[in-house]
């Protein structure tokens, strides 16, 4: 228990992990914490390759997290800004109102 | 050790908490500023590790760009009053769903994290230097040389999301005057200079 190790970090992740896919499903008001929600699965990926790279002793996952950050921010980027036009077209960007494909 | 496993467990009911509080808070800013206290946390335990620089990154391109980018949209979206509620009023039918598939999730991730046992030769391929370079060095020395293709395509990537965001959000307005340089590039001086004959004690008239 005092002795903080692999274990603990991928815990910590698994729980993260959890909350994000949590909050994509819990979540029926705002498209918006829906992407945050992503943002938080992504942060418990980072954590997993961060904690086996330490503990391994291997730089590579560091390499393929920074790439990880890279994608996050570019889907950050791009989810933001269709949400942004999805609201300048219908005015409203709750999940229950997001209905266009049903016809 | 003891002071490693302090800063590790407050750090991490930090983020735990504030991972908790961004899925189910009242208003979005709420949401957009515990998961800007999640991404401290977390770039702290990065930092505490031994991963400094990924952390620095997380605090300087999470915390300091994507988190306010966040902010600016929910406070431009004006969707500051849309409460989520999905846990009082109308009932939602995703509950259970979402509960089987993220508990599932957790626990599969618990059974491989408590079955989990080091490889007797997994130090043996090791290429972290602990000698005397940095984290930073370290990862320049791998990033530039061995995984150049994938920095210049993580490049690629991001000049390509600049160019769809630019493009989703342009959008022409009407009735606003703006400058047109083409039209000030091609003026040529014979139809913008006119060379006047003054008599004296008379004076020119201008635009008539």
């Amino acid at each position: 228990m005092i002795d903080i190790g692999l274990g603990h970090y991928l815990s910590l992740g698994a729980i993260i992990f959890f909350l994000g896919v949590m909050g994509i499903f819990l979540n029926r008001k705002n498209v918006i914490v829906i992407l945050m929600s992503i943002e938080l699965i992504l942060l418990a990926v980072n954590i997993n390759l961060i904690s086996f790279s330490i503990f391994s002793g291997d730089i590579v996952g560091q390499i393929f997290t920074m790439l990880i950050l890279t994608v996050a921010a570019a889907e950050a980027a791009i989810g933001l800004a269709i949400i942004v036009i999805y609201y300048r077209n219908k005015g409203s960007i709750r999940v229950e109102d997001i209905h266009g494909m049903k016809g | 050790m003891i002071a490693h496993s302090i800063f590790f467990y407050f750090f991490s009911i930090i983020a735990i908490f504030s991972s908790l509080m961004v899925i189910t808070s009242r208003s979005t800013v709420n949401s957009v500023f515990f998961l800007i206290l999640d991404f401290i946390s977390v770039g702290c335990l990065f930092i505490m590790v031994g991963a400094e620089f990924l952390g620095m990154i997380i605090l300087i391109v999470y915390v300091g760009a994507v988190a306010v980018l966040f902010l600016f949209v929910v406070m431009m979206l004006n969707v500051a009053e849309q409460k989520q509620s999905w846990f009082i009023g109308k009932k939602s039918n995703h509950l259970p769903m979402g509960l089987i598939v993220s508990v599932l999730i957790f626990l599969e991730l618990l059974v491989v994290v408590g079955g989990w046992k080091y490889k007797d030769n997994l130090m043996s391929s090791s290429t972290l230097d602990f000698s005397n370079i940095s984290n930073t060095h370290q990862l320049g020395l791998v990033m530039y040389t061995d995984y150049i293709l994938y920095f210049q395509l993580a490049g690629i990537i991001l000049l390509l999301s600049m160019i769809g965001a630019i493009l989703l959000t342009f959008r022409e307005r009407s009735g606003v005057k703006k400058q047109s340089y083409i039209s000030q590039i091609s003026r040529s001086p014979d139809s913008s200079v006119e060379l006047k004959e003054v008599e004296s004690n008379k004076g020119v008239k201008i635009d008539d």
